[in-house]
């Protein structure tokens, strides 16, 4: 049983922990993706700049002696994402309208976000240095333990991957209702369809675009902070987290934002299956069998090294057999 | 002639701006910027092939130059003799076989249509036989290279002259970027964006974890070089030899280029990067001819990047980073003028010198705040700040990129589009 509870722990657990951050930033990606037109390349910076946002917050007020039920980096999320939502539509201003304006070809819009992660890229690191940080401030980080009948190990879940789990359900099931059955997020699926068509209807693109990096800076700043609770606070995030992101937002199909959600959970386990050493599972077997056969101390598929293949072989495989991705989103 | 009358200005400013550093900070160091320079030269080259002319967007030079680099380094290190004496080869030799058994395997899944297969089947049995010949590959690479890593350290090399290296660097970006282009060219350009961001993260990552490949971290070193070095005829004369080298290299590629630019082929690439449907719609394959491009594109990086890695004699994998590799070489083409190989060379020049001389300036500036900041606000200086103070330039990098896209789309030495046909 122990066996079966690593498993859990180290596979199942820690899948639905990255996948739903992946999910969380794919949403966004997919909705620039799909209203906008070009792949943000930005998105795993703007991640990190939320997380920072929120660390600055919280060590503000822990050091003025604020304290609460959850710990501070958590309470003050809404803030955190009103801010970032903010910020990008600012960036989005300021850098992406005038080229669009222009007129200019999809892929300029891709550079000048990569022009802007490199800023942020810059700033963070001018202002937070290169080394990690926690989002902790003297606040225990809550560790809940299930026992298993049967084994000596139990079930670990901390506090902030269950606040990731509710939160992540949180935002999908509003996101879902705001899509299907609010003006505006009708709005910004017709948009996504058929932008022409869709404004001769009268719908304003400027509300869409705005109401997409609403929701983009958001959930970014959402999941980065998350992450950054979950483990700690690196500004070196950017291209590492990036990748799976866009791998999640392919194999989801552009433009659907559910897909993306799906898309999120099969780059997160994928990943974290891959290099999950599998002898531990066999082992259990080799006993009952009397050690019919040898188990090989690891049994990775991949060695956690190449972690960062495993996106990737999802993106070019889905690109190579089903380009418009599971959900039969577009392709562009 | 006006515009070839500016073009000679900017070069003639350039040349000051040289002339300034050979008289400011001695020769040997000039020498070494102006050969990297270069060699940066030679990869702008490729990107503005491949961006200017044919407008496919890469954002991975870096694991281009890396693969590239690598090759060479392969191809004229030293012969490692405890390796060939060792079982090495032949296991090594065995796991080749076995990839080469795989890739044929795999490759006749997903052809195995043409016998009447249903598609499904066919998408099944393809990822099934590499999914298999992916665990026997790597099942069998694993001891073998805790073998060749216990019993010699690394593979070494071939010890071929340099010039073989160069150009098996050459032939390597070029596959690899085959394989990329192969994938992703029918699609939109995002996706190559993607992807070639991606490949080049793996290409480092395998770079820097195949020890028994590439000695991992520890690092190669000594290159070879392919012109007498600073022990037989002295440092200067040395350098300036390998310069001249650069230099001759970078002309004869510049005059080649300029003829495929300007014959019926690098009209066909315009005629497809500025109107894909009307060109598809005169007959010309737009996917075959932006492989093509893509890969030649490519082939000038690894060899630029062997270039360089071969002056500097080193081979550090860790020393291959975006920033400096990928992303510098896009402002110096965007700068420079896309789609204009004087611009391309142009703008290496230019934005490599002003990016070794920002280091010591940030620096320096840094330095001063430092001091104000603690005699006028008492303020303490974070340890890190010259780490911070070099973050500063990866920001200016993107302004750069986002302020010459908004204000300069054309950069500096704007591509002429002639009106005669």
């Amino acid at each position: 049983m122990n066996e079966l509870v690593f498993f859990i722990n180290k596979g199942i657990l820690a899948g639905a922990i990255i996948g739903s951050i992946y999910a969380l930033g794919a949403i966004g990606v997919t909705l620039i993706f799909g209203i906008l037109r070009f792949a943000h390349f930005a998105h795993g910076d703007m991640m990190t700049l939320g997380a920072f946002i929120a660390y600055v917050l919280a060590a503000a007020l822990a050091a003025a002696g604020f304290a609460g039920p959850l710990p501070i980096a958590m309470m003050v999320l809404p803030i955190v994402m009103i801010l970032t939502a903010g910020i990008s539509i600012g960036i989005d201003r300021t850098f992406y309208q005038p080229l669009r304006r222009s007129g200019a070809k999809g892929i300029v819009l891709v550079m000048a976000s990569i022009g802007v992660t490199l800023m942020l890229q810059g700033l963070i690191r001018l202002f937070a240095g290169p080394s990690s940080r926690e989002l902790y401030f003297n606040e225990p980080k809550d560790i809940f333990r299930i026992e298993v009948p049967g084994a000596n190990q139990m079930i670990t879940v901390t506090e902030p991957q269950l606040a990731l789990f509710i939160v992540t359900l949180i935002s999908v099931i509003a996101l879902h209702y705001f899509l299907s059955r609010s003006r505006l997020g009708k709005a910004m699926r017709a948009v996504s369809d058929n932008p022409s068509l869709a404004q001769v209807t009268g719908i304003s693109i400027e509300t869409v675009v705005r109401a997409t990096w609403i929701i983009g800076g958001g959930l970014a700043a959402l999941a980065g902070t998350m992450l950054a609770l979950d483990v700690s606070l690196k500004p070196d995030l950017s291209f590492n987290i990036l990748l799976p992101i866009f791998a999640a937002t392919i194999v989801g199909g552009i433009g659907q934002p559910y897909g993306a959600i799906a898309g999120g959970f099969v780059v997160g386990y994928a990943e974290t299956l891959a290099v999950f050493n599998w002898s531990v599972l066999l082992r259990p077997i080799a006993r009952w069998t009397d050690n019919a056969f040898e188990v090989p101390a690891s049994l990775a598929i991949v060695p956690t090294d190449y972690k960062l293949m495993v996106p990737f072989v999802l993106l070019i495989l889905i690109l190579i057999y089903r380009p418009t991705g599971i959900f039969k989103g577009r392709v562009l | 002639m006006t515009d070839n009358r500016r073009d000679l200005l900017l070069f003639a400013g350039l040349g000051v701006l040289f002339a300034i550093i050979f008289y400011t900070q001695g020769t040997a160091y000039s020498l070494r910027v102006t050969v990297e320079a270069l060699c940066y030269a030679m990869i702008a080259f490729g990107l503005s092939l491949q961006w200017g002319t044919a407008g496919l967007f890469n954002v991975g030079i870096m694991g281009f130059i890396a693969a590239g680099a690598f090759a060479s380094l392969f191809v004229t290190f030293p012969v490692n003799q405890a390796f060939w004496d060792s079982e090495g080869p032949a296991m090594l030799g065995d796991v080749l076989v076995k990839v080469a058994i795989g890739a044929a395997a795999v490759f006749a899944a997903s052809r195995s249509g043409k016998i009447g297969l249903p598609k499904p089947l066919v998408t099944f049995l393809t990822l099934v036989t590499l999914a298999v010949a992916y665990l026997v590959v790597s099942a069998s690479l694993d001891p073998t290279a805790r073998y060749i890593e216990r019993e010699a350290g690394f593979v070494g090399g071939l010890g071929l002259p340099v010039y073989f290296g160069w150009a098996a660097a050459g032939i390597v970006a070029g596959a690899i970027a085959w394989v990329v282009g192969k994938i992703c060219l029918g699609l939109r350009s995002d996706y190559l964006a993607i992807a070639t961001l991606g490949i080049a993260q793996i290409i480092k990552t395998f770079l820097k974890n195949a020890d028994w490949l590439t000695r991992g971290t520890q690092t190669v070193s000594p290159l070879p070089w392919p012109v007498p070095g600073a022990a037989e005829v002295g440092f200067t004369a040395a350098r300036a030899s390998y310069l001249v080298l650069t230099a001759v290299m970078l002309v004869i590629v510049y005059m080649l280029l300029q003829r495929v630019y300007h014959a019926p082929w690098g009209r066909m690439m315009r005629a497809i990067r500025d109107n894909e449907d009307a060109a598809s719609a005169m007959g010309k394959d737009v996917t075959k001819r932006r492989l093509e491009i893509f890969v030649f594109g490519c082939v000038l990086m690894g060899i630029g990047g062997a270039t360089l890695i071969h002056f500097n004699t080193i081979f550090d994998p860790n020393g291959f980073v975006d920033l400096n590799h990928t992303f510098l070489i896009w402002v110096m083409v965007i700068l420079g003028g896309p789609g204009n190989n004087r611009g391309a060379i142009f703008g290496a020049l230019l934005v490599y010198v002003i990016w070794t001389m920002s280091e010591p300036v940030t620096l320096v500036i840094f330095d001063y705040i430092r001091t104000i900041g603690r005699d006028m606000f008492g303020w303490q200086a974070p340890a890190d700040l010259n780490s911070r103070a070099l973050a500063m330039r990866v920001f200016v990098i993107g302004l750069t990129i986002t302020m010459v896209l908004r204000f300069a789309p054309k950069g500096v030495i704007p591509e002429r589009l002639s009106r005669k046909a």
